[in-house]
């Protein structure tokens, strides 16, 4: 009788804590659906087209938009990739192709520090190495902070996808004569462009995002994009100063520009991995 | 064997160039913020960490209240993050079929990629109004004879970081536990299941046992990025700069005061002393990091990255 009532008990603690991780993972979805409900809600109620053609208008004229944020985003997007392409790829390839097991691992370790530094400590390198020597604020800083965020990112989904490439046809094109390095970018190289370029874009839509390192480094502008040297406006720079002020024809800004951002961001999200998953059945 | 040809060489030196710049960013981030944070180091010293003073007028500097604001608010996620996030990963990976645990996990990726600035902004305008009523007014007439539930309910505070950062860290604790538990082999489950084992049992029993510092290092892995987190904690933490138990109190974290003082702080000293408080942050970050990349990549090196 006792056995059996053991059994029961066991049974039922059973199907409760099954219900119990469900419900936890109900919850977690439940924390997406919220944040993007209200996000969407809020934001396509205040969007127009005048957000993203007008420039900012000044505290109390109504309208205005942020044509230059939105501008100053993809700049700022733009030098990081141009820094973090090269390097991030060129260092991918040397962990997959050339290193041996203790460079790559020592490397592969420093990526994954790298990978885990706060971004705003980012931020205060770029205002020491850049802002400060030059006496201004710049598109330039903020560049080179969102780079030194996306090279890691970079690297270590290039190594990743250059390893799926089987050695066969390594072996291959070796036994063709041709030299390594050619081997590398024309036969390796492109049998990993799908991986590479997914690696590439979630970076992309990660440092898309990001608002820390911009603070003392891009600072924002009110005269729109001026040059590499000046200091420059980005969407996300943008919400945050916007939904700190205490006007609340800045704070529905902030959440039209906040839909925007999560369209672009999720989108790059949503699309790179459709392919994937594509690519991979 | 025919000689290395030049090209080859050259193109592999330049590979280990690119490589190592990885090693001289991280390098360099030490070094330069330790020069800038030289002033603010010299003058105070080993004080600076146990000052509670921070008044930029008489250039008085300490960290104390930043570096209690971040290991407490931090604490509050991680309380709140670990079960939901230790059951969800359980969910995904013993007991929701495929057609169910793919869009699940999807959709916590794309939690995940949310950018903190617009956590930040839902936090400011949704959810901090009911963190303060209902949620610190019933905790305050309910468990207020506790420390921590006194004080009038602001909102804005440790509580309402606590919670953001959760949020925030669920994702990834989650994702990183369910690799680990699925990486965990099926001979495990089976044996436990042959001695008659309910599907609850085998998990405790088999499952999480085998994969114990994998799951730890996910857990600090997560603690890593709370510790970190800038915007979305500077945006409901209240900004202000003290030491009190009471969870309602606003607050500020070493991330929060640098990203909300930092571009208006003049003279070496004050930018010294933001920029020690960053020091702080990496250094703590640093190690939190290292522990949790040698527990994970221990317990996945079965089908990870590494050899």
């Amino acid at each position: 009788m006792n056995r059996l009532e053991g059994n029961i008990r066991r049974r039922w603690s059973n199907r409760l804590m099954l219900v119990i991780c469900g419900c936890a993972a109900a919850v977690t979805i439940a924390f997406l659906a919220l944040i993007l409900g209200y996000t969407i809600i809020n934001g396509v109620s205040y969007f127009n087209l005048d957000f993203i053609t007008q420039a900012a208008k000044p505290v109390g004229e109504p309208g205005g938009g942020m044509r230059e944020d939105i501008f100053g985003t993809f700049i700022l997007v733009g030098i990081a990739s141009v820094i973090a392409l090269p390097v991030g790829l060129m260092a991918g390839i040397f962990l997959a192709e050339f290193a041996g097991p203790k460079a790559a691992s020592a490397i592969r370790f420093a990526a994954d520090i790298l990978t885990g530094v706060p971004s705003i400590i980012v931020g205060v390198f770029a205002y020491a190495i850049l802002v400060r020597p030059m006496q201004s604020y710049s598109a330039l800083s903020a560049g080179v902070a969102l780079a030194i965020i996306m090279i890691p990112v970079v690297a270590r989904t290039a190594e990743e996808s250059l390893r799926l490439v089987p050695n066969s046809q390594r072996e291959a094109a070796l036994a063709l004569g041709i030299s390594r390095w050619r081997i590398t970018l024309g036969v390796i190289v492109p049998g990993a462009v799908t991986g590479i370029v997914t690696g590439i874009m979630l970076a992309v839509a990660r440092i898309a995002g990001e608002t820390a390192p911009l603070i003392f480094t891009a600072l924002g502008s009110a005269f729109g994009v001026q040059g590499l040297t000046e200091p420059i406006g980005a969407l996300p720079l943008q919400i945050y100063r916007y939904a700190l002020s205490p006007y609340s024809d800045w704070q529905k800004q902030a959440w039209a520009a906040a839909f925007l951002l999560v369209i672009l961001v999720l989108g790059i999200n949503i699309v790179v991995r459709l392919v994937s998953y594509r690519k991979k059945q | 064997m025919a000689r290395p040809r030049v090209g080859d060489r050259i193109f592999s030196s330049l590979t280990l160039f690119f490589a190592l710049l990885i090693v001289l960013i991280l390098g360099g981030l030490l070094v330069v913020l330790n020069i800038d944070a030289w002033p603010a180091i010299q003058k105070f010293g080993i004080a600076f960490l146990t000052s509670i003073e921070w008044d930029p007028v008489r250039e008085e500097f300490g960290a104390l209240p930043a570096v209690y604001g971040t290991l407490l608010s931090s604490l509050i996620g991680l309380i709140i993050a670990v079960p939901i996030s230790l059951a969800s990963a359980i969910f995904l990976s013993e007991l929701a079929p495929e057609w169910i645990s793919r869009p699940v996990s999807f959709l916590i990726e794309m939690l995940a990629a949310i950018p903190s600035v617009i956590i930040g902004l839902w936090g400011l305008f949704v959810m901090v109004p009911f963190i303060r009523d209902p949620i610190e007014k019933w905790l305050g007439s309910n468990l207020g004879f506790l420390p921590f539930f006194q004080g009038p309910p602001f909102g804005v505070g440790f509580l309402s970081a606590g919670i953001i950062l959760a949020i925030m860290i669920i994702p990834i604790i989650t994702a990183i536990s369910r690799d680990v538990m699925s990486a965990v082999p099926a001979t495990q489950r089976e044996a436990m299941l042959a001695l008659g084992a309910t599907h609850w049992e085998m998990i405790t029993g088999a499952v999480l046992p085998y994969c114990r510092s994998g799951l730890v290092g996910a857990v600090i892995l997560g603690l890593g990025r709370a510790l970190g987190e800038t915007m979305a904690v500077t945006m409901v933490i209240g900004n202000s700069y003290k030491l009190t138990l009471s969870l309602f109190s606003p607050g500020s974290t070493i991330a929060s005061k640098v990203a909300s003082e930092f571009s208006e702080a003049s003279g070496d000293l004050y930018i010294g002393s933001l920029i020690t408080l960053a020091l702080v942050l990496f250094g703590i970050t640093l190690v939190v990091n290292i522990i949790a990349r040698l527990l994970v990549w221990r317990s996945v090196s079965v089908k990870g990255t590494g050899e």
